[in-house]
């Protein structure tokens, strides 16, 4: 509290990190002041369902997680700017222009931004990531006037961003450096039903391939690319989907420590007493000579805005992420993930299932016969009964037994239990 | 210092955000699909030569004429379908001026407003299309056609080839195809072939599949009063039909499975708008607004139709002659309004610009009946699927009864509404495979979310949703 007013919260940000604090910050305190910072957008949006956008499934709009009102009747105020500057010591940033706000509390929601990694012409128009309502503004023009698209860098955002120009009815060609789709992420099996569903979809997919630069056309824009095997392949659109790293720029700027993302301590508090990070943005800094933690997905960036907003509201508490899950859809192949799978654990086992029509597979890790990891593809499992067997290193066995608990396929869709328990059991002996 | 709210900027940056899909070259086009609509325009070139021709054989050229029509529909939904996978079925909805309230969308509903007009109160303009129909109607109930066999007619064409779309399109949910073959089948057998079937046996043109509140004549004193002067058994187990069904199965159905027994796998109505309303569904509206609009006006229409009943039944017991012609007037009044305007006019004739499902989330008194059970007391419930939202809102946007389902999906929170018809496109549309609709083994745990790590993240404090609170700082703003 300055002059007896109300103590202000300002959170930089509106993502999934920044409005959850938000809210959950309001609930906590319900007298303070709390104002949420954004250049992007005023409210909230989904930024996962922004392909959802483009491809005409939804409109803007309907991506926002909450009505408009629901932010007024909340009384968190929504502003629209750019935050330049933050004088950490005198405690207020300049927003925009010529504002000045004062806080008492800080959130740094910053977000990332897509990997360069110093490819030549890689700033040249027509070449993007895909993260933000601007990348979707920029896409949409530079989609006038191409025949063919290049993306570069394999993963969730690649395949999304492959699906979107397809819809538009432009041909695309994959540059991946790995020997198969996402398999730093994904197990080989897995990785190669994902390979052959790019493929069977009609994308050019080039593996063990590498950008080299991007062709500039004489007028600041790409005309095509050139790759690692020396082959030049025209195209006006590249889109740059080989990972994010953490937005550091501001907080470097204002003179707080950084590392890979802003660095905090396990409640995400910065150095400075009145300073937090959360989401994709953040670093939290491990045990002496542990490397840091950055964790950027969807549910991360929801517990990190919660965890940030505790400790802004004065009860401190410490970022326990849990049991890792995830999921996402390649075309209309589902996938989950629970636990630890391919982390090469040391003396960690597999046991395998996979449909006929290499469409649906189950993969359990395992070590010392208790359950560590789950890997589904067109399958839904159901994530409490995953994340318990887990948390309680479930016996492998009991784990086959009882998957039925863990199915989540609608109603009529064919369960196969039985045939996936057979599968399984036999690659334990 | 200045620090405002800037909530009206939304607007232009919503503009902004909007994509153009100018450059869009779809890959559709095929041979099946120019096949299909050169079809459609033949038949509609022959129906509308039999019904303003004079010719011998116009009756012929009329009945090929709905043929090729539906031939040509199916034809064309088959092709444009099936060479899309399940991730691909709403690409370009938003796109579409049919599917997005644009001009073609305005046009729809003029037409299909201006049929149910004619149709209501203009009957005789429809009689020489309606005479097209003789033949069917002979061979199906012994009689020359009338402008509700015509009705009906249309009606069971639309919901088969539509419902044929839906197959198609949702080939590999076998919930969507259970379910779509269920409407089809219920209409096509029960709401089409059966009443005729039985008038042609010089029976009562039953309806089996609607019960009281929705088919309320069943249970007014002369709709019982002609069943039971029926000579033969028949008319007698129709009443004691009706009776069970509205009092007995009804309510242990919806125990045990939700209203969507009904509304999603029986119901005329919600065949109609599960498959001519499909490519509508997304058009409902999701905010707070339509929601206290429904719970208002759906209620009344619940009220009104037993008040309806409870007086005809009153003054047909001779014992309120006070009461004179009250109870006539107001199922006079109900038919009109309800009957007609509401579920017919509105309900159907809106579907471009409304969505598919304004009459059964708005007024449907059989909805709202089977609503409140499903609220209070049944073993149905949508259930999220641990942390794994990710609020993109695919499931709210095809929502057809307007439901913002991610608001409790993003929460962690079963879904249990009244108003939930239990079509499970939400299930269907979810990228991370969150939903998911079961019955539980008991009605009393329905409301409860996982529990998890994630649980207490997810759920969000009760916000008091009013601005009466607010603070005085927001009010000083420059």
């Amino acid at each position: 509290m300055r002059g007896g007013r109300a103590t202000h919260a300002v959170i930089v940000g509106n993502g999934i990190a920044g409005y959850t604090a938000a809210l959950r910050l309001r609930h906590m305190q319900p007298e303070w002041r709390i104002t949420m910072v954004s250049g992007e957008s005023t409210f909230p949006f989904s930024r996962p369902a922004l392909m959802y956008v483009f491809l005409g499934h939804m409109r803007y709009q309907d991506t926002k997680p909450y009505e408009d009102r629901v932010w007024r009747d909340v009384r968190i105020d929504l502003v629209r700017a750019w935050v330049e500057e933050i004088d950490v010591g005198g405690r207020r940033l300049s927003v925009g222009q010529h504002k000045i706000m004062e806080y008492d509390r800080l959130l740094l929601a910053l977000g990332s931004k897509p990997n360069k990694f110093g490819w030549p012409g890689q700033d040249l128009d027509g070449v993007q990531g895909f993260y933000s309502l601007a990348d979707l503004d920029r896409m949409t023009r530079t989609l006038r006037r191409t025949r063919r698209a290049v993306i570069v860098g394999g993963g969730l955002i690649g395949i999304e961003l492959a699906e979107m120009l397809h819809s538009r009815g432009i041909p695309v060609t994959l540059l991946v450096r790995e020997s198969s789709y996402w398999n730093n992420i994904l197990p080989k099996e897995e990785s190669e039903m994902v390979t052959a569903l790019i493929r069977a979809a009609g994308f050019d997919l080039r593996l063990q391939t590498e950008l080299k630069e991007v062709v500039d056309d004489g007028h600041g824009q790409a005309s095509a690319v050139v790759t690692s095997t020396g082959e030049r392949i025209e195209c006006e659109f590249v889109g740059l989907t080989a990972g994010v790293s953490p937005n550091i720029e501001l907080a470097k700027r204002c003179g707080l420590p950084v590392g890979r993302g802003v660095l905090v301590d396990r409640s995400l508090q910065t150095r400075d007493a009145s300073v937090w990070a959360a989401g994709d943005c953040a670093e939290i800094v491990g045990e002496a000579g542990q490397r840091g933690l950055v964790q950027q997905v969807w549910y991360t960036g929801r517990m990190q805005g919660d965890v940030a907003a505790a400790g802004m509201a004065g009860s401190p508490r410490a970022y326990d992420p849990g049991v890792w899950f995830n999921s996402a859809k390649f075309l209309d192949l589902e996938y989950q993930v629970y636990g630890s799978v391919n982390l090469s654990v040391p003396g960690e086992r597999s046991s395998y299932w996979e449909r006929q029509d290499g469409r649906a597979s189950l993969r359990l890790v395992h070590k010392d016969a208790a359950l560590i990891g789950v890997n589904a593809m067109g399958l839904r499992l159901r994530h409490e009964v995953c994340e318990r067997w887990i948390r309680e290193a479930a016996p492998v066995h009991h784990v086959i037994e009882n998957l039925s608990e863990a199915n989540f396929d609608p109603e009529f869709f064919r369960r196969r239990e039985p045939e996936i328990a057979r599968a399984l059991e036999g690659q334990l002996a | 210092m200045s620090i405002v709210g800037e909530h009206t900027s939304a607007c232009d940056e919503e503009h902004h955000a909007l994509v153009d899909p100018g450059s869009s070259r779809s890959p559709s086009g095929s041979w099946g699909v120019r096949l299909g609509s050169g079809l459609i325009v033949l038949g509609l070139l022959a129906l509308l030569a039999a019904i303003e021709g004079q010719q011998e054989g116009r009756v012929v050229l009329g009945l090929v004429g709905f043929g090729a029509i539906a031939c040509g529909a199916a034809g064309t939904f088959v092709a444009v379908w099936s060479q899309r996978f399940a991730a691909s079925n709403n690409h370009g909805v938003f796109f579409r001026s049919a599917q997005s309230q644009g001009i073609v969308a305005w046009a729809l509903a003029v037409g299909m407003t201006g049929f149910y007009v004619i149709l209501y109160w203009f009957p005789e303009r429809l009689e020489r299309m309606t005479h097209l129909l003789d033949p069917v109607a002979t061979l199906l109930a012994g009689r020359a056609a009338d402008h509700w066999f015509l009705y009906g007619f249309v009606y069971t064409i639309a919901v088969l080839v539509f419902g044929l779309r839906m197959l198609v399109k949702h080939r590999g949910n076998p919930y969507q195809l259970w379910r779509t073959a269920s409407l089809m089948a219920f209409q096509l057998g029960f709401a089409f072939l059966l009443p005729h079937l039985m008038e042609l046996a010089r029976q009562p043109e039953f309806y089996f599949t609607y019960f009281w509140p929705l088919k309320w004549s069943y249970v007014f004193p002369s709709g019982v009063s002609e069943l039971r002067g029926h000579p033969g058994g028949l008319g007698v187990f129709l009443l004691v039909w009706s009776a069970v069904a509205s009092l007995v199965a009804t309510p242990v159905l919806t125990y045990y499975f939700g209203k969507r027994w009904y509304c999603s796998w029986v119901c005329g109505c919600g065949g109609l708008a599960e498959t001519l309303g499909d490519p509508l569904r997304h058009l409902s509206s999701k905010s707070s607004t339509a929601w206290r609009i429904e719970r208002v006006s759906i209620y009344a229409v619940l009220g009104f139709i037993v008040l309806t009943t409870a007086l005809v039944w009153t003054h047909a017991s001779g014992h309120a002659p006070w009461l004179g012609g009250a109870g006539r007037r107001l199922s006079d009044w109900y038919g009109f309004f309800i009957g007609s305007v509401f579920s017919g006019v509105v309900g159907v004739g809106f579907y471009p610009l409304l969505g598919s499902r304004v009459w059964c989330r708005f007024g449907c008194p059989m909805a709202a009946v089977m609503g409140l059970q499903q609220r209070l007391w049944s073993r149905f419930r949508i259930t999220t699927n641990g942390g794994q939202c990710i609020s993109c809102g695919n499931c709210s946007t095809y929502c057809e009864m307007g439901i913002d389902v991610r608001a409790y999906a993003q929460k962690g929170e079963n879904i249990v509404r009244a108003s939930c018809v239990g079509c499970g496109v939400c299930s269907a549309v979810c990228p991370r495979g969150v939903l998911n609709l079961e019955n539980g083994r008991t009605h009393g745990d329905r409301m409860v979310g996982h529990q998890g790590p994630w649980t207490r993240l997810l759920a969000e404090p009760p916000f008091k949703s009013t601005d009466a609170e607010r603070p005085q700082h927001r009010k000083r703003h420059s």
